[in-house]
C-alpha cells in the first residue's frame, strides 16, 4: 500500500491576478494534474463563476439618477498589485485549516470586463462536497471584503465608483 | 521615509496615487498611521480632508490596519475606500 502525504497538511493553493479571460475545461484540467496522486481522493470539485452583471448599476447607493448614464457596458477593474495577491492566498489558506480540502484555484481578473465576461473563479477540490462547497463561499465572502479590488462602471454616458455593499461585509458574520 | 499609495475614488479625488513623506529624525517618534494621516491633510489642505473619513481602510506593508499602528521608515502605507471586487 502506498504511502500518501495527508490531505489536510498542505493543499495545493494556486492564486493568479490577471487581465486575460479564464476557461473553466481547461483551470480543471491543470488542477487534477496538479492533484497527481491525490486525484484518488478527491470526491468532489466545486466551481464557481462571478460574471458582470448587467444590472451592476449602483442605484441603490446613490442619489444620482442611474437612467442617466444609460445602459452598462463595462467594469474597470482596478487592484493594488503588491498587497491582492498575499491577501487571497491567506484567506484561501484560512478556509483550508476550516474545511480540509484537497486543492484551490482562484482567478481574479482587473481592467476592462464587458457585461457578461467573467471576472472570478474558485474552484475548490476536496473529499467531501461539504467542505469544498463551505471553503469555496468562505473564500468568496472574504475576497470580497478583503481583497484590494475596486470596480468602475462605466455607462453609456458616464462613469461610477461602486460602492461596498453592507450585505457583502453583513456576509461574514456567518462565519464568525 | 513612508512611502504612501492612494487607490480608486480616493486617488482619483487627491488626483495623485502614489507619495513620500519625509519626516526630521525625531519629529515624529512613535508616529501612527493617524499621525501620517494629520500630516497628510496638514500639507495637502482641505481636499485631503477626504482621508479622514471612518471608511478609508489604511493598510500598512500590505496588511489592514488600525489608525493607531505604529510607523517605521521604510513603511508602505496604502488608503483606500472599501473594496469591491469579486
Amino acid at each position: 500500500m502506498s504511502v500518501k502525504p495527508l490531505p489536510t497538511m498542505s493543499p495545493l493553493i494556486n492564486v493568479s491576478i490577471q487581465t486575460a479571460t479564464f476557461d473553466l475545461a481547461a483551470e480543471t484540467v491543470v488542477l487534477e494534474t496538479e492533484l497527481a496522486d491525490s486525484l484518488d481522493d478527491r470526491g468532489g470539485l466545486v466551481t464557481f463563476i462571478g460574471s458582470v452583471r448587467a444590472s451592476e448599476n449602483n442605484a441603490g447607493n446613490t442619489k444620482q439618477n442611474p437612467l442617466a448614464y444609460g445602459k452598462l457596458l463595462a467594469l474597470e477593474v482596478e487592484h493594488y498589485p503588491a498587497m491582492t495577491q498575499s491577501t487571497i492566498e491567506g484567506i484561501v489558506f484560512a478556509a483550508s485549516q476550516r474545511w480540509p480540502f484537497l486543492a484551490c484555484r482562484v482567478i481574479h481578473r482587473v481592467g476592462r470586463l464587458a457585461v457578461g465576461e467573467p471576472i472570478v473563479l474558485v474552484l475548490v477540490a476536496s473529499s467531501h462536497r461539504k467542505e469544498a462547497f463551505a471553503a469555496c463561499e468562505y473564500i468568496l465572502d472574504y475576497l470580497k471584503n478583503a481583497a484590494p479590488f475596486w470596480k468602475k462602471a462605466i455607462f453609456e454616458k458616464g462613469e461610477q465608483w461602486v460602492e461596498a455593499k453592507v450585505s457583502d461585509s453583513e456576509a461574514l458574520d456567518k462565519w464568525v | 521615509m513612508i512611502k504612501v499609495l492612494f487607490f480608486a475614488r480616493l486617488r482619483e479625488q487627491l488626483g495623485v496615487s502614489e507619495q513620500h513623506v519625509n519626516w526630521q529624525d525625531g519629529e515624529h517618534d512613535a508616529a501612527t498611521v493617524q499621525t501620517l494621516l494629520n500630516t497628510l491633510v496638514d500639507n495637502g489642505g482641505a481636499k485631503w480632508q477626504v482621508l479622514l473619513a471612518d471608511e478609508i481602510v489604511a493598510a500598512k506593508n500590505q496588511q489592514a490596519v488600525s489608525r493607531d499602528t505604529l510607523l517605521a521608515d521604510g513603511d508602505e502605507v496604502a488608503f483606500f475606500p472599501p473594496v469591491t471586487g469579486g
